[in-house]
């Protein structure tokens, strides 16, 4: 027992018996187990673990803060319409946004932001970290820090070429198999099906070990393989405005089918779509990062997230952290972009009621 | 009940033709390489001698529809060809990876498709607490991971930090069962965090879509209590939608495996076939992609019938 | 309605205000309103949507809808204060004390259980009966209602079984354990109006047979008539007045009450066919029309001349809306053909000329789904314009000006906005301008004043007769409502099943003798006199109304 044992307890049982006494029943329920989490772990992975928590709880909290001041920031710099729909979004979002913004800036400017160049050889292999090098070096001895700032251009920007393809093929698809309807709509319906059945990660490296990997080949793979995706979503929601009597009302009136595409049928299809690029890119990213951990996705020697998880891999049974930067990087983006699209999914949702 | 066997049936022959057609779609993907397997395997070896001689080996003086066929009819009785690299029979190959990842994928199964429902029901039935919300970050977040980031946190904190499990998952013939599980634990834990987040959120997805519906209205309008609204009102209601996550989970764990086992050096099924694409051993690739297909093609047929059979509907036609 | 002697009080409602929750805040919809209910008695509440009946309705079991909650006054249910009643309290009550009947009992029942499984969980959760016990008392409480085989319906889906029985069924659910007090809300509104007759004898009978008090929401006044001993009306959430039905269907006191009864009072003289050889702008000859396999149209013919209202009658399923989608092409029928002007059209309407399309418009049902809510309002109005007369720029602004001022909406207010910012009377006359920009001379009207509330469904009918004088319109008139066709047709053609039963001038349909299926239909339209049920059931027996009457 030390000082910080017995403050940690005494602060959760303190902010539990404050909750309860002030009747926030779910705060209470929440800071209680936390406690009663907290004296397992403390049993089994003693001090340090207990740290661990303290730690978590830090960052948390200051990813809570730093979000509710972005959302704020957007409130007051976005137009009243704009600005009414951000007040409702909840924190998770508002954190997700200010990931995303991050992320942009970082790939965006890398070259000015990255101390090194991606492939420069600066120091030894592994090298610890020291003044010039913020995360130490890789197993060339390249500047880790500087890499990842380039993964974010190289990873991030190949993964949004892939999805921008498979989302234009699949939409432009699916909005005009739900216009024409009939045999072209069955057609395409079973090549989509025929395309899904077969699972993405294996489909991806059939196609690879035949046509190597090259960028273009790999954008425009992944493209195929997501766009069926795409296509039946739209292909969904169109479907639903299709039967509207508006659409009728048109279609009776003469106009041809790009009228009632980009007139009557994009317009009320927006919010499900650009939620659904959203996920799209995120299966997009997590495939493309798949791919590159197996050695498959992007060569080297440019910077990518995935395969700089695959080259440290061996540091992780010494109990450094380094693989998991580059992992963690992947992860943080997805699951920014997955909070953002829970709102908006949210949102589309709330406002059919 | 005729009519429901009629629809189970059109919907197995159009199982069996999807995974023709995928079948197809293997075979062909490999002829369309630049200049045909011969030259792509020899690579920079080829000289024109051996070129022949492979072509030889590998029947290709046939035309594409023959080799075709015989490939298929192979591959129905077990026999995939001779792998390229090793001069192994591609079925030997295979056979004991394959145990090995439904092996594992038996082992993740089995622990997370209850907990995923049971937990999925009980996130409904506190819907818009707290519990609710960290729990949707907590599954959003491990959805989003990619399964590497949680395989080598796992083994950072499980393995190395505290040598509570084994970081590689080598496994031999003798062991006992509480041993292999220990040694698979890492991998299964990994798998399981992925599919119980997707099948939980589903399952809550499913349930409170029904909580709009008036009979559920009317359920609570007679007094049911609330576990019982849901227990009893919305979950036979929201089967066909569960069980259909469960299958596609399912179908993800034998699938999905590839990273899994290459994080943890798992001798299954994904990493031969990681092997084998980086190897260009097109047999090896062949086989596998057609075994896979065809897992989650019986998958997806299996929740399409589950869910004809717990169709009120269409179980008690009119 | 035998003069009933005072009984205890059970329901007593004070300044009851409800609050619901859009656009981030609290709004008061219901603003004070008090009832008190004796044992027996039945209540009328009536009003139009957005009354507020329903949420009063539930308040009475002390359940408040999500995103509503009960912000002040008093329900006291036999003495038990419900809104500062625990949930588990509250839970005790509902179902054994009590109950309720939905609008729609084909959603309200749960598809995965049999009615039966649902009849007696009530029971057996509190404990009343046995299983078998509250089975057969199931199957007692069936025969009561007057269900075909009471001793296994019960044992059937829900699905399997109709609208109209299954909303019989959840009357019998409802009286599972006795309660004390049913509400029953809207339990016909979604029925045809021969089905409609013998679940309210049913209702009647058994909530007479067990002296149970009712709360009855309607909008049909002349439904109210004939169920409730006293009426209440409300309006936005505002209570207007409440007396006893006699005296409210004699005496209203309020100018809306008043104004509600003024509804079915518009009508305009018949015309007469032009003489001679006059070529009808639309006639239907022999047509046949299929959906699939199922034949849906047969030998269907009519003919509507200019200037003319020709009203389509019958039920859901019928086939009015499907001869509908014959005549503008959308479904080309499997045999016959459509004359437009004594010229053959093209069965679909892809094959059809500009011309031929721009005469013949529509308007729907649902504005809601018949305005696109993406696209302004003088671009709904000036499209048509545009794609057939080629107006643009100042000519088209004027254009669109001349249509609002038309429907009677000022130019210069709706010229920008959205549809869903507009009420539904509103829209309703923004379809009609859309329809009227192609300057056509047939428009079909399917169900056009069925979704709206009385008052503004009667100025829809009004303008729609103004523009037809004014434009010398023929219209086809789909609807499924008697007092509706009253007020506007010149002609009537009565349709079941697929088939034409009858036709010819409004005041010779309207007058004996009929065919059986149009006397039917035409004596089983509520009126206001609140004999009216207890006359046509003596007139006809009880088992010879809807679905088991013989035709």
């Amino acid at each position: 027992m030390n000082y910080f044992v017995i403050g940690y307890y005494a602060l959760l049982i303190g902010a539990s018996c404050l909750a309860a006494f002030y009747g926030r029943r779910s705060i209470f329920m929440l800071l209680f187990s936390l406690t009663l989490v907290s004296f397992v772990v403390g049993i089994v992975g003693g001090e340090s673990a207990l740290w661990t928590i303290t730690l978590c709880a830090g960052a948390l909290a200051l990813s809570a803060g730093t979000a509710y001041a972005f959302r704020e920031f957007l409130v007051n710099i976005s137009g009243r319409e704009t600005a009414k729909a951000l007040k409702t979004a909840p924190l998770t979002a508002a954190f997700g946004m200010f990931v995303i913004f991050t992320y942009a800036v970082m790939g965006i400017f890398a070259p000015v932001i990255a101390p090194h160049g991606e492939a420069e050889v600066i120091s030894s292999a592994f090298a610890p970290p020291d003044d010039t090098m913020l995360l130490g070096a890789d197993q060339l001895g390249r500047d880790m820090f500087s890499r990842i700032i380039y993964g974010a251009r190289n990873t991030v920007g190949l993964a949004l070429c892939a999805t921008l393809l498979a989302f234009f093929m699949g939409a432009f698809a699916g909005l005009l198999a739900a216009t024409k309807g009939g045999n072209l709509d069955q057609v395409m319906g079973r090549i989509a099906d025929v395309i899904m059945s077969i699972p993405s990660l294996i489909f991806a490296l059939l196609l690879l070990s035949i046509f190597g990997t090259n960028l273009i080949v790999l954008v425009i793979i992944v493209a195929i393989i997501y766009s069926p995706r795409v296509f039946r979503l739209t292909r969904a929601v169109a479907g639903n405005i299709v039967v509207m009597d508006y659409i009728e009302a048109a279609r009776l009136r003469g106009e041809g089918d790009l009228y009632l595409i980009r007139k009557e049928i994009l317009p009320n299809s927006t919010a499900p779509l650009i939620a659904e690029f959203g996920l799209e890119f995120c299966f997009v990213f997590l495939l493309i990062a798949g791919l590159s951990f197996l050695g498959l996705g992007i060569q080297p020697p440019t910077a990518d997230w995935g395969s700089m998880v695959r080259e440290n891999a061996t540091l992780i049974s010494f109990g450094e952290i380094t693989p998991l930067i580059p992992a963690g990087a992947i992860a943080l983006l997805t699951v920014a972009v997955n909070f953002v699209v829970d709102w908006m999914l949210w949102r589309s949702a709330g406002l059919k009621e | 009940m005729g009519d429901v066997l009629a629809i189970i049936l059109k919907r197995l022959a159009l199982g069996v033709v999807t995974l023709l057609v995928i079948s197809v779609l293997i075979f062909s993907a490999v002829e369309m390489l630049p200049g045909d397997v011969a030259e792509a395997v020899l690579g920079q070896s080829a000289t024109p001698e051996n070129v022949a001689a492979m072509r030889e080996k590998l029947g290709l003086d046939q035309p594409a529809p023959v080799r075709y066929l015989s490939w298929l009819s192979g591959a129905v009785t077990g026999d995939f060809g001779v792998s390229l690299t090793s001069d192994e029979r591609v079925a030997e190959k295979i056979g004991p990876r394959l145990v090995s990842t439904l092996f594992l994928a038996t082992y993740a199964a089995v622990i997370a498709v209850p907990l995923a429902i049971v937990l999925g029901v009980l996130v409904a039935l506190l819907r818009n607490t707290v519990f609710d919300r960290v729990a949707n970050v907590l599954t959003l977040t491990s959805i989003s991971s990619p399964e590497f980031f949680l395989g080598y946190i796992l083994i950072l904190y499980l393995a190395v930090k505290a040598p509570l499990f084994p970081a590689i998952a080598s496994l031999s013939k003798d062991m006992s069962l509480p041993e292999l599980l220990h040694r698979t634990f890492l991998p299964a834990l990994t798998m399981v965090l992925v599919v119980t987040a997707h099948m939980m959120r589903m399952t809550r997805a499913a349930i409170i879509n029904l909580l709009a519906s008036p009979y559920i209205e009317m359920a609570r309008l007679k007094g049911a209590p609330a576990w019982k609204v849901i227990v009893r009102h919305a979950l036979p209601n929201a089967w066909a939608p569960i069980i259909n996550v469960v299958a596609l989970n399912l179908a993800y764990l034998i699938t999905g495996v590839v990273l899994v086992e290459v994080v943890f050096v798992y001798p299954g099924i994904g990493q031969l076939l990681v092997d084998a694409v980086s190897k260009r051993d097109f047999p090896v690739v062949q086989a596998v992609c057609l075994i896979f297909a065809a897992t989650f093609i019986l998958l997806n047929l299996a929740a399409d019938i589950g869910a004809i059979l717990t169709n009120p509907r269409l179980r008690h036609p009119k | 309605m035998a003069e009933k002697p005072e009984k205890s009080v059970l329901l007593d409602i004070k300044d009851l205000r409800i609050e619901g929750y859009s656009d981030e805040k609290w709004i008061e919809i219901v603003h004070g309103v008090s009832l008190t209910l004796r044992r027996g008695e039945v209540l009328g509440l009536i009003g139009e949507s957005g009354a507020g009946k329903s949420t009063i309705g539930l308040a009475a079991m002390g359940y408040a809808r999500d995103g509503c909650r009960i912000s002040g006054g008093s329900v006291e249910f036999d003495g038990m204060e419900l809104t500062t009643s625990t949930e588990a309290e509250l839970r005790v009550l509902r179902g054994s004390r009590i109950a309720y009947v939905a609008q729609s009992a084909a959603a309200s029942f749960n598809p995965a259980h049999t009615l039966i499984e649902q009849h007696v969980e009530a029971p057996l959760h509190y404990r009343m009966r046995k299983r078998t016990e509250a089975q057969e008392d199931a199957m007692e409480l069936y025969e009561r209602l007057r269900l075909p085989n009471p001793q296994e319906i019960g044992f059937r889906y829900p699905h399997q079984v109709s609208g109209g029985q299954l909303q019989r069924a959840m009357t019998a659910m409802a009286m599972a354990c006795r309660p004390d007090l049913i509400i029953f809300d809207e339990p016909t509104t979604a029925l045809d109006v021969t089905t409609q007759i013998e679940v309210l004898a049913a209702i009647r009978d058994i909530v007479d047979q067990f002296d149970t008090a009712a709360i009855y929401i309607t909008h049909d006044l002349a439904v109210v008539a004939q169920m409730a001993d006293k009426i209440k009306v409300l309006l936005k959430g505002d209570e207007v007045e409440e007396s006893s039905t006699i005296e409210m269907l004699e005496h209203p006191k309020e100018e809306y009450t008043r104004s509600l009864w003024a509804v079915r009072s518009f009508k305009r003289p018949q015309k007469a066919r032009p003489g001679g050889d006059a070529v009808p702008v639309v006639s239907v000859q022999h047509v046949d029309a299929a959906y699939g396999q199922t034949k849906v149209l047969d030998d269907v013919s009519f003919d509507i001349h200019a200037g003319m209202t020709v009203a389509v009658v019958g039920e859901s399923g019928s086939g009015k809306s499907t001869t509908a989608r014959c005549i503008t092409g959308l479904l080309p029928p499997t045999a016959g053909k459509i004359l437009f002007n004594g010229e053959e059209l093209p069965p679909s309407y892809r094959n059809r000329t500009k011309d031929q399309l721009r005469q013949a418009q529509m308007i729907y049902q649902m504005a809601d789904t018949a305005l696109n809510p993406k696209v302004k309002i003088h671009e709904i109005i000036g499209r048509p314009a545009q794609f057939y007369s080629g107006l643009s720029g100042a000519a088209l602004k004027a254009r669109v000006d001349e249509l609002l001022d038309l429907i009677e909406l000022e130019p210069s207010q709706y010229y920008n906005r959205y549809p869903p910012e507009l009420s539904g009377g509103q829209k309703q006359r923004i379809g009609i301008a859309r329809a009227l920009a192609a300057d056509p001379t047939f428009i079909i009207c399917d169900e056009v004043t069925s979704a709206l509330d009385q008052l503004v469904a009667e100025g829809i009918l009004k303008l729609l007769d103004k523009l037809q004088r004014e434009l010398d319109l023929a219209y086809m008139f789909i609807t499924h409502d008697l007092a509706t066709v009253r007020a506007i047709a010149d002609e009537v053609v009565v349709m079941r099943r697929g088939k034409v039963v009858e036709q010819g001038p409004k005041d010779e349909m309207f007058t004996p003798p009929h065919h059986p299926y149009t006397d039917l239909l035409l004596s089983s339209v509520p009126e206001m006199d609140p004999n009216w049920l207890s006359t046509v059931l003596e007139e006809r027996g009880v088992d010879n109304v809807g679905e088991a009457a013989n035709i």
